[in-house]
């Protein structure tokens, strides 16, 4: 028995001494060669890392049909439908409360449907597709006590990284958004912003082909949001699929190419972003100018802003043929836009039209 | 399976790192060490009474002049109290008795002493008994038969099983100290690491770490790793205690040497294993699940207590049980899970407790641990993602048997 005991107690020491030989020797290794580690790479610091999504663009990166959900007797996600195509980003908008967090978690098969069918990345959702997939839940947080280096390289260790790939990762994306020096810091001495930084990090850490950020601008100062909106453009210049969930409805007029609008759990909008500001537009023209602009054929009325003044048509007559009438004029034309409404607007619109 | 060795890498590396965790793992070593370095010197702090060597004594029947040389004291006849007494005073002698005319009839004695006592030195009493004895019983018998008179009782006791065959009964140390200690360092090891195992989760959920969690493994992957991870850790601080009792108490012994005997049979260390890993098992399986269910780390721990409670009887009622080793508080204990470890340990050093039993509450624990773990795996993943209120019993139950 005493024999047992002592070879349980010698391998325990022996293990933990060769990790710990391991780690010094890597700690050397990095500090014998600054060159690597203190270089700021100017472009892209992963892209050495990124490789190109295994999906086809215009392919289907994700399907969802006809989802329910219900807690409590309350209908929360009520028959939702729709595809998210591979290399784009799509937005995912609606109040707090529509649904859409529910919806990503069924994604993310951290909860179950009641009724209808999910597909990601081509098949249903099993384990080893959650490899593939990076997530930014919008209740997210951080391991306090950890260093940042410990937290991010554990979390790439369970999306199946190896070590040295989880280490490497790890390194560029802190050199990329310029917390390197941070990197054995804990969180807790971190500020609330670098935390967020990091916790994006943690997303995209293993290189996956579909990102799935739930308003991932909540709580960021102006200089982190730009670099984040930046971060999620260079995700999608690589051709990773990004699911954007906010809101926040200007962040998705900025970011998307089509968008799922939500509210009360049912689907409102669907569709190109484009398209849907065409659908919504008020037939209507922003002019700013200097002189008269009374008599002109095809307005049927008009609103003073202040500033400018917004003229609706009659339908029959385009613009063009309105903005060829003012330059017919003698007047001094400052501003002339076809008035779009902002997704706010129209999700206003929407809701209202509502029964 | 991988993701599932993943975290318990990173759990069992976070433990080993706590302070907590390694100054509960040393306390023992060292409280160990400091006991077998400072027992001279706490003994030294009480030092034996010092046994007379000189008794004098004033016999007025005439019948005790011989035996007077004991080994270690002798008895120094005086003809008057009041020479005895002189000599006390002058410090001849250490103390002196009388014995009166009438000794044959009461047995009475009286004795003088300078020293202050709650009661004669059982060792002094015993001595003059015996010179007393034996001046009574001089040439009356046989010296050997006067011997035996002295110690009438020489006691030999051999425990036999329902076959007739004699089973061997531990040092009577190990009966007493044995089931103490285990019991207690048990309670400790089970309770220390199961709630770290709740600490963890409640931080997890309460840092927001889980739902990035999940979407990296399954919540069965998490729990279980959680769970083999912390218990690693808590099976590598059980096994340097009991390396360290060990080899101190090798060392120990020749110093004290009662520890000598204190051999801990290889059959208890198997059973104190399997029990450990069941006991720590089952109250880590509850405490995830509380963990996953309180809103807080301290809404948990409330919780917890729940659970804590009954594991504690068995060291309240440790003097029954010690007493009693087979009765029906003893083998109920055995039978209940949460009770089982601490009690089993405390009844081996005193009985042999029947192997139906040990199996009977083995099989118990499997499968309260399987139980377990079937609705903690159900509710873990619904919980740890409510945030902000606490369910109430009836959901847990629904839950549990919609999930």
């Amino acid at each position: 028995m005493d024999t047992i005991i002592i070879a349980v107690v010698a391998i325990g020491v022996t293990v933990s001494l060769r990790s710990y030989l391991q780690r010094r020797r890597r700690d050397r290794a990095e500090r014998s060669s600054p060159g690597s580690s203190e270089e700021v790479t100017t472009t892209l610091g992963w892209d050495s890392r990124l490789s190109p999504t295994k999906m086809l663009p215009g392919e289907k990166t994700i399907e969802v049909c006809r989802v329910h959900k219900s807690f409590g007797g309350k209908e929360v996600v009520d028959d939702i439908s729709f595809e998210v195509r591979s290399g784009e980003i799509f937005g995912m908008v609606g109040p707090n409360g529509a649904g859409k967090t529910t919806t990503i978690r069924m994604l993310m098969d951290i909860i179950k449907p009641d009724s209808g069918g999910v597909k990601i990345l081509g098949e249903s959702l099993r384990e080893s597709t959650k490899d593939r997939i990076g997530y930014l839940p919008e209740e997210r947080g951080l391991y306090r006590r950890i260093t940042v280096a410990e937290s991010l390289e554990y979390l790439a260790r369970l999306k199946s990284l190896t070590p040295g790939a989880a280490k490497s990762g790890t390194d560029n994306l802190l050199h990329r958004v310029g917390m390197f020096q941070n990197k054995d810091k804990k969180i807790e001495q971190l500020s609330r912003g670098m935390g967020q930084i990091i916790q994006f990090v943690t997303t995209i850490i293993h290189d996956p082909d579909l990102v799935i950020l739930d308003e991932p601008f909540a709580g960021l100062d102006p200089v982190n949001r730009e670099m984040l909106k930046e971060l999620i453009r260079e995700l999608r210049q690589h051709g990773k699929t990004i699911i954007l969930s906010t809101h926040q409805m200007n962040e998705v007029e900025e970011l998307c190419d089509r968008i799922l609008m939500i509210n009360k759990g049912k689907t409102v909008l669907y569709g190109e972003l484009s398209e849907i500001r065409s659908r919504f537009r008020n037939n209507s023209i922003f002019l700013e100018c200097e002189g008269s602009f009374d008599g002109l054929a095809g307005v049927t009325g008009e609103k003073n802003h202040g500033k400018f003044v917004e003229l609706f048509l009659d339908g029959k007559t385009s613009s063009r043929e309105v903005l060829a009438q003012l330059l017919a004029r003698d007047i001094t034309v400052d501003r002339f836009e076809v008035s779009t409404p902002s997704l706010n607007e129209i999700f206003i619109q929407v809701v209202k039209e509502e029964p | 399976m991988n993701k599932m060795l993943t975290i318990l890498k990173h759990e069992f590396r976070q433990t080993i790192k706590r302070k907590s965790f390694l100054i509960m793992t040393a306390s023992v070593p060292l409280i160990a060490l400091i006991g077998m370095l400072g027992y001279p010197f706490i003994m030294g702090l009480f030092p034996e009474p010092e046994m007379p060597e000189k008794i004098g004594y004033a016999d007025n029947t005439g019948i005790f002049t011989g035996y007077t040389e004991q080994p270690g004291l002798t008895f120094v006849p005086y003809p008057t109290e009041a020479e005895a007494k002189n000599d006390l005073l002058a410090g001849e002698i250490d103390e002196f008795f009388i014995i009166p005319q009438d000794y044959r009839a009461t047995g009475q004695v009286i004795r003088f002493t300078m020293e202050g006592e709650l009661a004669p030195p059982p060792g002094l009493t015993k001595q003059i008994s015996d010179f007393l004895l034996s001046n009574l019983l001089a040439g009356e018998v046989t010296e050997e038969l006067r011997r035996r008179v002295k110690e009438p009782l020489m006691l030999v006791s051999l425990q036999l099983d329902e076959t007739g065959k004699i089973i061997e009964v531990p040092h009577p140390l190990i009966a007493i100290f044995v089931p103490y200690i285990f019991g207690f360092l048990f309670m400790i090891s089970i309770f220390s690491n199961s709630g770290r195992l709740l600490q963890s989760v409640s931080e997890e959920k309460e840092n927001r770490m889980i739902e990035v969690l999940l979407s990296s493994v399954s919540a069965r992957q998490l729990f279980l790793g959680k769970i083999l991870g912390l218990g690693s850790a808590g099976l590598l601080q059980m096994v340097v205690w009991l390396v360290s009792i060990r080899i101190f108490a090798h060392v120990g012994a020749m110093n004290i040497p009662a520890l000598g005997d204190l051999v801990i049979p290889t059959s208890m260390l198997v059973l104190g294993l399997l029990y450990f890993i069941g006991g720590y098992l089952l109250f880590a399986v509850l405490y995830a699940g509380v963990g996953s269910i309180g809103s807080t780390e301290k809404d948990s721990q409330q919780w917890a207590s729940v659970f804590t409670l009954p594991a504690v009887v068995p060291i309240m009622l440790l003097s029954v049980i010690a007493q009693h080793p087979d009765g029906l508080v003893a083998r109920i204990l055995t039978f209940i899970p949460f009770t089982a470890p601490i009690t089993v340990m405390m009844r081996l050093p005193n009985t042999t407790i029947p192997l139906w039993e040990l199996a009977l509450s083995l099989t118990i624990m499997v499968g309260s641990i399987a139980v377990g773990i079937w609705v903690v795996a159900r509710v873990f993943r619904v919980f740890l993602l409510m945030y902000g209120k606490r369910p109430a019993l009836r959901e847990i139950v629904r839950y549990a048997r919609e999930a």
